[in-house]
């Protein structure tokens, strides 16, 4: 039974052959009846950064869990690396860095020593090689000097750092990191980000959660949004982006004199504050909405559109922001 | 970074392929892990105290050369033979600790095998290294169970320095009557001190499966010394004796069996298999359970 219904999703998994996460109808009921995530489909190509976003309780590290294999699926597959989990966890997790919901540490041993005792867990790691991959795991995320302190004396910043260096105790292929910059300095963030950036370059897919939109836009090549257990929307992060449509806006001394030009110009939606004069732009060519209001006298020093954000489209598509759904 | 870059290949040539002693890293990394914490080592100096304990008490009481054979038959067993030899120091200090101390000991490192790194957050991590659910829970009853030995031994050990220091050693008299060298004296008391661990193994794996079932670390130490305790409680009711061989703590005792001559093996047989029978249910138990279990910690 088992061996024959195998064959179906793996011919599925080999026709999307570069997909580093793959899920099908992936649900997760838990035992009090709470449904936490419904039927994804969700597909990260291989070599991506993907953002995974999504409200506070929408399903987001109950997906990451069920992808590591912690938790079992209700129903629906789930494929990392081409291979099905939770059953291939041993084949699939030591090419898969994770720092999932924070980082846990032994705050009695030291931080080299936690990394030694979390790279012995691993089968595969070669014990000859451990103490210099440890110490480049430390190196690359800037812990060296501290390797020696006990972690409990560490800060959450140090903490997050250390839990990111024991996801790079080994070359990965995926990392998955949720909220990694938690707690972090701005100068830390910027760390991160050019380590996931470098580690992308590398070709390591990095499926990346987070609440900062703008820290999404600025490393993710896709992303995908999740609501209520649900996936709302998946793509490139320019395709998301493009869904919301940017506005246009007019900076002008004569705000109010350009706010009735632009409505005769079929410009929707006119916001005048201070200088500035925004709305939805219209269909036509904007040179033309130019020339008008150059036409009636209007003094312009501005005029463009805003590309909408990420945080914009993920707005429109969550609706509810960041409430925490019940 | 120049490490960085020198690490991948080795690591990648060892990558998907486990090696054979795959468990050793993981077990020494536990070991080391367990025996390096605070409590651990409080645990043992507590274990350590008590033969110094009664070991200065048994001095202080007989210091004025009176013979303390007129005192027998109250306090742990062997304790009226202290005076002649210190070797059974060894043997109180072990029926001392057997009922309460060693098995809350036990409880307690037991308790917290699972449910402490789950409390912790870092069972998520031992999962996806990947540990290998039952590879990590052969590790954390192979660890607990080096802290069974390990703790018997301390309490024999510092029982055995004691002994030496306060009182003087020598050939001893068994309970039979028999006298045996103090060389083969020492054999058995090495062999009672393996025994007692041995009898701790059932309350191990009971401490385990209990460990499998929360993520509070608390709440699994808890009710395996509240298990203890109740059977300990239990094995005193004259009414229950018809459960009372059934009961893990029932033939812990027998150890002293091993102090006959010819010894008296039916107990002490008896004692492991049920050692064995516990293991082997709770050990079973404690698998189903958290090879299946969602990890939400």
């Amino acid at each position: 039974m088992d061996e024959v219904s195998a064959t179906q999703p793996e011919r599925a998994a080999r026709g999307a052959e570069d997909c580093v996460i793959h899920t099908r109808a992936l649900t997760k009921r838990y035992r009090g009846g709470q449904l936490a995530v419904d039927g994804l489909d969700l597909t990260v190509p291989a070599g991506s950064v993907f953002g995974f976003l999504g409200p506070n309780g929408s399903g987001k590290t109950t997906t990451i869990r069920m992808l590591m294999g912690l938790i079992e699926p209700t129903s629906g597959t789930a494929r990392v690396l081409g291979h099905p989990m939770p059953r291939s966890s041993r084949a699939v997790l030591p090419h898969v860095g994770a720092l999932i919901e924070g980082p846990a540490l032994y705050g009695f041993l030291t931080g080299r020593d936690n990394l030694l005792r979390y790279d012995a867990a691993d089968p595969t790691a070669d014990p000859r090689t451990r103490g210099a991959r440890v110490a480049a795991a430390l190196d690359r995320v800037g812990l060296t000097a501290a390797a020696g302190k006990k972690a409990r004396a560490y800060s959450l910043g140090m903490k997050q750092r250390l839990g990111l260096a024991a996801a790079l105790l080994q070359p990965r292929r995926l990392l998955v990191l949720d909220e990694p910059t938690n707690g972090l300095d701005p100068q830390g963030m910027r760390e991160i980000r050019s380590l996931v950036r470098e580690l992308a370059s590398d070709g390591t897919t990095v499926f990346l959660s987070s609440h900062l939109l703008d820290e999404i836009e600025q490393v993710c090549t896709h992303a995908a949004v999740m609501a209520r257990g649900r996936l709302v929307t998946q793509g490139s992060v320019a395709e998301l982006a493009a869904g919301a449509r940017g506005r246009l806006v007019v900076t002008t001394p004569d705000a109010a004199e350009a706010a009735r030009v632009l409505k005769e110009q079929a410009v929707a939606d006119v916001v005048v504050t201070d200088d500035r004069v925004t709305g939805e732009p219209p269909e036509r060519d904007l040179a033309e909405v130019n020339a008008a209001l150059v036409r009636a006298g209007v003094r312009v020093r501005g005029f463009g559109v805003e590309r909408a954000s990420l945080e914009d489209a993920f707005v429109a598509l969550t609706g509810e922001g960041f409430d925490v759904a019940g | 970074m120049s490490r960085a870059e020198a690490a991948p290949g080795p690591a990648r040539v060892a990558a998907g392929s486990p090696k054979p002693l795959w468990t050793l890293g993981l077990l020494r990394g536990e070991l080391v892990t367990t025996f390096r914490r605070w409590r651990t080592l409080a645990l043992l100096g507590v274990l350590a105290a008590v033969p110094v304990l009664v070991g200065v008490a048994v001095r202080i009481e007989t210091g004025d050369g009176s013979s303390s054979a007129g005192g027998g038959g109250g306090g742990p067993a062997f304790i009226t033979q202290i005076t002649n030899n210190g070797l059974f120091l060894v043997f109180t200090a072990l029926a001392a600790t057997l009922p309460f101390f060693l098995p809350m000991a036990v409880g307690v490192v037991a308790g917290d095998a699972i449910a402490g790194e789950a409390n912790a957050g870092t069972l998520r991590y031992l999962l996806v290294a990947p540990a290998g659910r039952t590879r990590l829970l052969l590790t954390k009853y192979a660890t607990t169970m080096a802290f069974c030995l390990v703790a018997t031994l301390v309490v024999a050990v510092f029982a055995l320095a004691v002994g030496a220091l306060l009182f003087p050693l020598g050939d001893l008299t068994t309970i039979s009557g028999t006298r045996i060298s103090f060389a083969e004296g020492l054999g058995r008391a090495l062999l009672i001190a393996l025994v007692v661990a041995a009898s701790l193994i059932g309350l191990a794996a009971l401490g385990l499966f209990v460990s499998t079932l929360t993520n509070s670390g608390i709440a699994a130490m808890a009710t395996t010394v509240g298990l203890l305790i109740t059977v300990q409680i239990l094995d005193q009711i004259p009414q229950l004796h018809a459960i009372q061989p059934y009961l893990f703590s029932h033939y812990w005792m027998s150890f002293a069996d091993l102090m006959r001559e010819p010894v008296y093996w039916d107990d002490l047989v008896r004692n492991l298999e049920l050692q064995t029978l516990y293991a082997a249910v709770f050990g079973s138990a404690a698998w189903a359970r958290f090879t299946a279990k969602d990890i939400t910690a």
